[in-house]
């Protein structure tokens, strides 16, 4: 059995809403706490866990994950219905009739359900239900469901992990937990492997709500540069070029103003010499994960996103390749131990002092 | 108390003009604090106390500035176009009056176009002074007011402009009389432009550096005829966030405010507000990361120039923070 | 405030170098993300000039030239090197490209336009169906940006990654009184700190930004802010001059500013409310001075000065511009005079800064 995916299927089996990532903290701490020098929690709730390079102080690379997903929250109890939000990016169209467990006085199974029409305001009589007009009902009882259930309690997804052949897997927050997976199984192979830089693996929080968890993280860390890896779309019903990649062929490496365009072709590069697959993807404005604050963190920090392709984004049903994971894995573990002490002034160097030094 | 919140309501200070606030609240904590400063965007930061040897760094802020206009065009017969400071909505112009900072007032009237249900854009209102043209009007383009509207007191409740968020400051002025020595270091931000962005606590949160954040605004209410969905009602105690548009507080902070109202058996609700956000937002993210809360005193009719709130929210939130800042700060 | 003109004070002049400057500025490519063109030409104007520069990661040129003299204050100008464009996001058959905006561009500005692509020019157009094909329904909706193409010539498929940048082709031209280009905004901000770098009054410890990605959210002033550390911040940009007449007749009354009245001093905006005593200040020089110079009407919008203040425990800061009218198409328009007399106001009220000047409460 695989170890990886049993810990990436234990991964998706526990909550960890922003903001609220502790049952999915605890897991990865677990895991990462043999594989670390040292394994502390930010001011916000990102992991951070050092490993150690050769040179430890001098040059470090920041790995940014975030661990948290979206999913439901409680807003009040009435009539023994459960009124509820969102936090971060819930389509209200993926609601109706999920199954769900509501992390009240004790964990209840749960189901979402529209009100019926006449319940309704007129204009919501058809169509689309707003998150905050859909109900919980949990089986019981008015004065039962009170007693159990308040006001800012929790939801989790009761969707559970399925694979399929050819090495797939579904399920529910495979955004992150993916891409958690990857910088877990890099850390493994380090450990038979010198290297020159300090590496913090950072499960960062709240990525879904504020980017706050990683911006804070880049502060705290203050990295020689970053890697952010998370997930993006890949090709599914609806969905195609050149938005979404194809699964099989490896992550996606992001190109645009959130990324630094020496360090995009160091590790394009780095990827083609070592004939690891990837893919190319381009981002306009902005990359929509950690990187775009995370960027912006005090004087500023150089960026690179890596993207595991992943189908029915923020749906309890995400499905990803595990290959394409392990690629990424590789690469990054390939990347750590290809950095040299030297590795700023040989690389990250910008053309126009360069040429200014060859006069 | 009443009499504190009414002079601070009545006071003029939107956005970025939030000067006659901070004179004014200098005058009450001056005696009550060990130092203060304004700094440059214009927060007044005020400490009181030492960090004990389990004490930590609180921060508490709540804003001074409040929603408003400012002028952008004056026409030929006098009459001055103006741009919203912060979330006026148009409905709420309907028979505005401004006062402004330089003492002017005036009446807000709407070009035709309008319905009896609904005022037209802002672009299409306008400010009477009463000039008669355009050299005759007392005021000019970038010229600052804000909405008046007279006290009004209904016994436990009380209606004005401003309550968002004088009553966060007439908190924390109260707080700074009467807390007693405690093990924590206390910080109390009285903030800037807010309504703008929260750009004071930004830059003070960056500067005070603390470990723990809080603030003290007011947030919706759900107890209105056939309001949105919400559990906070007036009346029903201090509201203690635990999410809102702009951010999760620490369920840790949250527990910790709860076991509090708890050992003091003072009525308390738990909110989440589905839109807007506060200052903790800004002084979350600040640095290294701080974790926040934030305590409401529920409001209704937020950003009309007639808000609501109930005076016995305000003195258990009171009540709350004396429980809360005179001990050791544990999070769990 | 009460400011007495210096006797000797000279204004920099803006002759022909500069407006050559502006020239290759303007015409050359930048877009948000991919400054590298610009940074050039500005490392070789100024690495002579400054006392040291250097590029952050995020490509922002920092550049310091000190003054003389004691209790000098240290004043940040910062303006953006880059532009808003295209980016290609698809190469299909044929050397037609698909491409998204970067930036706030008017879609309707797009059709029929002939564009610049990468960072060696390659030349493109971005066409449209021909009207004998459309419908008259189809010719009442403006045509969206992914039904357009950047087209280089049938013979040249392939030739262009996804990622790489485009923008309008346009080339400065001087038109009168005025000035026409594409990236005007805001090269002439770039141009004016190199003539203030030129001509630097001697009190002021001048902290010269050159920006990156201020069209996507302010954000190369907010690394170059917290790095700098000044004690004011002076954001120089080109601000939209809406001045029309209205079709009716009416006044115009959301104009934001109008050409040939001067600088454009902005006390409030969407990010950013002027620190009152540098407001003060410029207004008072401008007035002593007999600089003309106007305030930009209240409103939305941003510069760089809405990251600069908010950095560390705060920075006074404002917004000086250069009003511009047709900003973010494939032509702004800008008064000659206009800039002129921003870089005389903006040296002036340098000439008359001091460390007093932040003594005062913000008020």
């Amino acid at each position: 059995m695989d170890d990886m995916k049993t810990f990436l299927k234990e991964m998706i089996s526990v909550s960890g809403l922003s903001g609220y990532e502790s049952p999915i903290r605890k897991i990865i701490e677990k895991k990462w706490q043999p594989l670390t020098d040292s394994l502390t929690k930010s001011k916000l709730g990102s992991l951070h866990g050092l490993k150690q390079g050769i040179n430890p102080g001098k040059n470090s690379i920041m790995i940014s994950t975030h661990m948290d997903a979206i999913g439901l929250i409680v807003t009040g109890v009435k009539d023994g219905f459960i009124h509820v939000t969102s936090i971060g990016g819930v389509d209200p169209r993926v609601l109706p009739g999920q199954l769900v467990k509501v992390h009240g006085r004790e964990d209840l199974d749960g189901v979402v359900v529209m009100p019926p029409a006449h319940c309704l305001p007129e204009d919501l009589k058809s169509g689309v239900i707003p998150t905050e007009r859909l109900l919980v009902d949990i089986g019981y009882k008015p004065k039962d469901v009170e007693k159990l259930v308040r006001t800012g309690d929790i939801f989790s997804y009761n969707t559970e992990p399925i694979e399929f052949e050819g090495n797939y897997i579904t399920g529910h927050s495979l955004d992150n937990r993916a891409s958690i997976m990857a910088v877990t199984q890099t850390l493994e192979q380090l450990q038979k492997i010198n290297h020159s830089w300090d590496v913090y693996a950072v499960a960062s929080s709240q990525e879904e709500v504020t980017l706050g968890g990683a911006l804070t993280s880049g502060t705290q860390i203050k990295p020689t540069f970053a890697v952010v890896v998370d997930v993006t779309f890949a090709k599914g019903p609806g969905t195609g070029a050149p938005k979404a990649f194809d699964f099989d062929k490896g992550p996606s490496f992001d190109w645009g103003p959130n990324t630094h365009h020496k360090l995009y072709n160091f590790i394009k590069d780095l990827a083609s010499e070592n004939d690891i697959p990837h893919q190319l993807g381009v981002y306009p404005r902005y990359s929509g994960t950690d990187a775009n604050l995370l960027q912006l963190a005090g004087e500023g920090i150089p960026v690179m996103v890596i993207s595991i392709p992943l189908r029915y984004m923020h749906t309890p049903v995400e499905m990803v390749q595990i290959k394409d994971i392990k690629r990424t894995s590789r690469l990054l573990t390939q990347l750590i131990t290809d950095l040299e002490d030297n590795f700023m002034e040989e690389h990250m160097q910008w053309d126009e002092l360069k040429s200014e030094d060859k006069e | 108390m009443k009499e504190l919140i009414q002079n601070l309501v009545e006071l003029t200070g939107p956005s970025g003009f939030e000067h006659n606030v901070r004179d004014f609240i200098i005058d009450e904590i001056k005696d009550h604090v060990d130092e203060y400063k304004v700094d440059n965007l214009g927060n007044l930061i005020a400490k009181k106390g030492k960090k004990g040897p389990k004490g930590i760094r609180i921060m508490l802020a709540a804003h001074m500035d409040e929603i408003g206009v400012i002028v952008t065009h004056v026409d030929e017969n006098g009459f001055a176009r103006f741009h919203t400071i912060g979330g006026v909505m148009e409905r709420n112009c309907a028979g505005g009056r401004v006062r402004f900072m330089n003492g002017v007032g005036g009446v807000i009237g709407a070009e035709p176009g309008g319905t009896r249900q609904a005022m037209p854009n802002i672009p299409k209102l306008y400010i009477d002074t009463g000039a008669k043209n355009k050299a005759e009007c007392k005021v000019k383009v970038g010229d600052v007011g804000a909405f008046e509207r007279t006290f009004m007191d209904l016994g436990d409740k009380f209606v004005s402009k401003a309550i968002d968020d004088r009553i966060g400051c007439a908190v924390l002025i109260e707080l700074l009389k009467i807390l007693p020595d405690g093990p924590n270091e206390i910080y109390a931000v009285f903030t800037t432009q807010e309504e703008v962005g929260l750009r004071g606590a930004t830059t003070s949160a960056y500067s005070v550096d603390p470990d723990l954040g809080i603030s003290i605004d007011v947030t919706l209410v759900g107890d209105t005829p056939k309001a949105n969905f919400m559990e906070v009602g007036l009346g029903k105690g201090p509201a203690i966030k635990i999410k809102d548009g702009g951010m999760i507080s620490d369920p840790r902070v949250v527990s910790w405010m709860e076991a509090a109202a708890k050992r003091i058996r003072i009525p308390y609700q738990l909110e989440i507000l589905a839109g807007g956000t506060t200052d903790a937002k800004s002084i979350q993210i600040s640095r290294e990361g701080v974790p926040v809360g934030c305590v409401s005193i529920p409001c209704r009719y937020v950003h009309s120039p007639s808000e609501m709130a109930d005076y016995t929210d305000v003195k258990n939130a009171i009540k709350l923070f004396v429980e809360l800042l005179k001990k050791p700060v544990k999070l769990n | 405030m009460k400011i007495t003109k210096k006797e000797n004070w000279k204004s920099p002049s803006i002759g022909n170098p500069q407006i050559k400057l502006l020239e290759k500025l303007s015409n050359t490519i930048s877009v948000s993300g991919d400054e590298r063109e610009i940074r050039k030409i500005i490392i070789e104007r100024i690495e002579d000039l400054v006392d040291e520069y250097k590029i952050d990661h995020l490509g922002n040129i920092l550049a310091i030239k000190k003054g003389k003299g004691r209790n000098r204050i240290r004043v940040m100008l910062a303006a953006h090197m880059d532009e808003v464009g295209f980016m290609v996001t698809h190469a299909e058959k044929k050397g037609l490209y698909k491409f998204e905006i970067v930036g706030g561009i008017d879609e309707r500005n797009l059709v029929g336009k002939p564009v610049i692509v990468g960072n060696d020019q390659k030349s493109g157009v971005i066409g449209a169906k021909a009207i004998h094909l459309t419908t008259a329904q189809e010719r009442k909706s403006p045509i969206k940006t992914s039904a357009l193409r950047i087209d280089l010539g049938p013979a040249n498929g392939e030739k262009i990654k996804p990622g790489t940048l485009a923008t309008f082709a346009t080339k400065l031209k001087r038109v009168g009184p005025s000035i026409l280009g594409k990236a005007i905004d805001d090269r002439i901000g770039v141009a004016t700190i190199i003539s203030i770098l030129e001509n630097q009054p001697e009190n002021v410890d001048i902290l010269a930004a050159f920006t990156v990605q201020e069209e996507l959210g302010l954000r190369g002033a907010r690394v170059a802010a917290y790095s700098m550390e000044p004690d004011i911040g002076i954001a120089l940009d080109s601000t939209p001059s809406m001045d029309m007449p209205t079709f009716d007749g009416s006044e115009n009354t959301l104009y934001r500013t109008k050409l040939g009245q001067g600088p454009a001093v902005y006390p409030f905006d969407g990010a950013t409310i002027a620190d009152p005593r540098l407001l003060d200040l410029f207004t008072s020089v401008g007035d002593e001075y007999k600089i003309p110079y106007q305030l930009r009407q209240p409103a939305g919008g941003g510069t760089d000065a809405g990251s600069i203040h908010k950095q560390r425990g705060g920075i006074p800061s404002i917004s000086i511009s250069v009003p511009g009218r047709y900003a973010h198409s494939s032509a702004t328009l800008v008064r000659l005079d206009d800039w002129k007399n921003t870089v005389r106001l903006v040296h002036a009220t340098l000439s008359h800064m001091n460390k007093n000047l932040l003594t005062k409460d913000r008020r």
